[in-house]
């Protein structure tokens, strides 16, 4: 792991480690990193000794909320995060996907009142965490993962 | 069990005690009709689309508990769409009224409702999700003509993909032990997240295409209407409406003592002739509509706990 990190190592941000080879320009775009003045690093098709082939994003400057913590778990259910302090690793956090995920997510069904109605925070009951599956809390209606959009 | 200020939005909200416990008072409601229970409280029935049957049984409702009715019902589903959102509309109308009835064509709208309001919300209706005091009536009447919920033998017919009624029904009944039968044509069989979840639950149900193979098994056989535009092809359409339409051929195939129930309105489903035997209760189950609803009314309103 130091090892690897060294690779361009990071002062203060956050790595976020053990991402699905395919997910990890996917995570860059869903994390939406515009505003971060820090150097972002994107590597891909690193060997894992556990995943075979894996990404890795490093950000500089920018330590991730719990809410973008989520979003990661999302779409990479085995990924690490690594906040960074003055070259360390600071806290290591597993990410997790919660019982209850609020805002990120779309519903998929267009009659749903969150696709109709303005302001309205989507939230969805987890009733699967690996393969992802999801209750819309105003449809009731199931979505598996191949239907989930994130907003 | 105390319901009051309670949302009514989806029967999966309630345990089975809770289930029972509304039955019990829709009991107490229909053997007590004109109370001046609800005196002086407001019901707001917002139907925002038409639905002539649900919304009279709730102004009748309401009114033979002595209290009064305001609100509104709609067709023009752009009006909804062009004007204030729903959330200020249940904002504005939680201060004209105690308790809200809301018909909506979205899915989800009810729960918003309910979240917007700190009055008492009742869903009538949310577009394909759920519609629970239909829900609740249904069970009532069966529980009322069959004495009893546990261990029966319930088959449904018709259009069981698309039918809300039956998805909510199937979900009520799985507290009570029951052993079902889906009889449908293929494509609009039981949708396979239901069946699932009755497999996970341990309860019994074939699927089945032809009613004659499984009718003398059944105590309650719930009918619903095929719809016509779910149909690609009219010639399928006209294969199937024929095929479970109810008369009085069915009689030598069946229990004595078997309930036939429908939602209403009926187009062809259940012929004429199947009215005056025993066996139909769907008049009897829409009146049941109004001990309900009154039930309903008066427990989230807090008169009977
Ligand atoms: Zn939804």
């Amino acid at each position: 792991m130091k090892k690897e990190l060294s690779i361009s190592a990071i002062k203060d941000g956050t790595v976020v480690d053990h991402i699905p080879n395919n997910a990890a320009l996917k995570l860059v775009d869903i994390l939406d990193l515009k505003g971060v003045r820090g150097m972002i690093s994107i590597a891909t098709n690193l060997t894992s000794k556990t995943m075979g082939k894996k990404g890795i994003i490093k950000i500089s400057g920018k330590d991730l909320t719990k809410e973008e913590v989520d979003k990661i778990a999302l779409i990479a259910p085995h990924a690490t995060v690594n906040i960074i302090k003055n070259y360390d690793v600071k806290q290591k956090i597993k990410v997790t996907i919660p019982q209850v995920i609020n805002k990120i997510i779309k519903c998929s069904n267009p009659n749903c009142i969150t696709n109709n109605e303005k302001n309205v925070i989507t939230k969805f009951y987890v009733l699967n965490k690996d393969p992802l599956k999801v209750r819309c809390h105003y449809c009731e209606r199931n979505m598996e993962k191949e239907d989930i959009s994130l907003l | 069990m105390n319901f009051k200020n309670r949302d009514i939005i989806s029967i999966h909200d309630f345990s089975k005690d809770e289930l029972l416990s509304i039955l019990k008072t829709a009991r107490y409601m229909e053997k007590n009709p004109n109370t001046n229970l609800l005196k002086g409280k407001i019901l707001a029935a917002l139907f925002f689309e038409p639905s002539t049957r649900t919304r009279l049984s709730f102004i009748s409702a309401m009114e033979q508990l002595g209290g009064e009715v305001i609100g509104f019902a709609t067709s023009n589903i752009t009006s909804i769409k062009k004007g204030e959102t729903l959330w200020d509309t249940i904002k504005m109308v939680e201060a004209y009224s105690d308790v809200a009835v809301i018909r909506h064509p979205m899915e989800g709208s009810a729960r918003l409702a309910a979240e917007a309001s700190s009055k008492p919300v009742i869903n009538a209706g949310d577009g394909a999700n759920q519609h629970p005091t239909q829900t609740l009536l249904d069970l009532y009447t069966i529980q009322k003509v069959k004495g009893k919920l546990d261990n029966l033998h319930i088959g449904m017919l018709g259009d069981l993909k698309y039918g809300r009624t039956v998805h909510s029904l199937v979900t009520a009944l799985s507290h009570f032990k029951p052993t079902f039968y889906f009889i449908a044509p293929q494509a609009l069989q039981m949708p396979q997240t239901y069946l699932d979840e009755l497999k996970e639950k341990k309860i019994k149900f074939y699927l089945e295409s032809n009613l004659m193979k499984v009718s003398k098994k059944l105590d309650i056989l719930y009918a619903t209407r095929i719809q016509e535009e779910r149909f690609a092809d009219p010639i399928e359409y006209e294969k199937y409406r024929g095929i479970y339409k109810l008369d009085t051929s069915l009689l030598p195939n069946i229990k004595k003592d078997l309930k036939i129930m429908h939602p209403l309105p009926r187009v062809d489903e259940i012929d004429k002739s199947l009215d005056e035997t025993e066996h139909a209760v769907y008049f009897e189950q829409a009146a049941n509509g109004i001990p309900v609803r009154k039930a309903l009314l008066a427990l989230v309103l807090g008169k009977i706990k």
